[in-house]
């Protein structure tokens, strides 16, 4: 008489997976047929750049959240979903534009984003500032913690404006790495500070 | 919802076969996607199995409908890749077809999805006892199906 399989040699057969990357397609064409249907809030992908690798999510309004390498992307899809939605997608062809600036203005040959963004992730004071940061520093050029504080209109509040810089849902692309310290120092980063000068050096803010 | 992606995919390649799972992975996740704001999700893992399963039954049933029957029991293994067993794995997925549907759900889940009793039990709509018997079951249909005289068995 023959014996059937050892319970082990049976259980193994049976943990079998499916490739991620399998997955990943599957995934990704229900992520398209979702935003189709207006099933998604908020839609993420990766873009490779020389600081490491960016999570970018976008909203229905525009751009909301850029993170660097050093946070978490769990952690911040985990923010996303609690501050925005939990309808968070992974939906990479949604952000072609955001990934194209991005890889333009890394090559050097974008001085000037021209995304539409959403701001629902700063607020009250923190989100003025970082407003007339956007729009009032340009590429190339730096302001102090106090010039953004007197730019928002509380010229004392130095300290909220560097805050609020720290608060920046959108580093990069809201350039908080244009302000630096009131003495010429670098002041700080939420990525690091040997980010921030990457940017300064592309920027030809400081030398090569 | 991202991070069981490759789990849903797999259970339902184990209950549909592969060239019909992806259908039933999109419908997955669309339908949870359109109850999320309001479903009550305590366990979301669980809770997506729920759903998996029953896009799997649907799929059973609009096939027993169709005139012609899908091809099935071999396509079943194809696209998953073993973590144990070697050449036994073809074999005992054709054989996990062949089982009733809730003991081959209650194997996928077991052992694809990687799922707790207590979560088969809520993705299969029964008690946590039942699910483990259902596993269980399962498990001795398959034992002793293996050895059936196909002549492929171990000796």
């Amino acid at each position: 008489m023959r014996n059937g399989p050892s319970d082990s040699d049976l259980e193994g057969a049976l943990r079998v997976r499916v490739d991620d990357e399998a997955a990943e397609r599957a995934a990704e064409r229900t992520a398209a047929r979702a935003l189709d249907e207006g099933l998604a809030d908020v839609a993420y992908a990766t873009v490779d750049s020389p600081i490491g690798r960016l999570l970018v999510a976008s909203t229905e309004r525009g751009l909301v959240r850029v993170s660097f390498h050093t946070e978490q992307h769990e952690d911040v899809l985990n923010e996303l979903v609690v501050r925005i939605s939990p309808r968070v997608l992974e939906a990479p062809a949604r952000l072609d534009e955001v990934r194209r600036e991005l890889e333009e203005y890394f090559d050097g040959r974008r001085k000037r984003f021209e995304l539409a963004l959403d701001w629902q992730l700063s607020r009250g004071f923190r989100a003025e500032v970082l407003r007339k940061l956007y729009e009032n520093v340009p590429y190339g050029e730096t302001a102090s913690y106090a010039e953004m504080a007197a730019d928002a209109g509380r010229p004392r509040a130095y300290r909220a404006a560097g805050s609020a810089m720290g608060s920046n849902p959108m580093p990069v692309v809201v350039p908080c790495h244009r302000v630096l310290a009131t003495g010429g120092g670098l002041g700080g980063y939420g990525g690091g500070l040997d980010m921030k000068r990457f940017l300064l050096r592309l920027e030809g803010v400081l030398a090569e | 919802m991202d991070e069981h992606r490759s789990e849903v995919l797999g259970f339902l390649r184990a209950m549909v076969g592969s060239d019909e799972a992806e259908d039933c992975f999109q419908e997955t996740f669309l339908s949870a996607l359109r109850a999320y704001p309001r479903a009550e999700a305590g366990n979301v893992r669980a809770w997506l199995f729920t759903i998996a399963r029953r896009k799997a039954i649907d799929h059973h049933r609009a096939d027993a409908r169709r005139p012609t029957p899908a091809g099935e029991p071999e396509a079943v293994a194809d696209g998953l890749i073993s973590s144990g067993g070697r050449d036994l794995d073809g074999e005992v997925w054709a054989h996990v077809a062949g089982l009733p549907n809730k003991q081959r759900a209650a194997i996928a889940l077991r052992f694809v999805a990687d799922l707790r009793y207590r979560e088969i039990g809520s993705a299969l709509d029964c008690s946590e006892a039942a699910a483990r018997r259902s596993v269980h079951d399962g498990l001795r249909n398959l034992r002793g199906a293996v050895v059936q005289p196909t002549g492929r068995g171990p000796r």
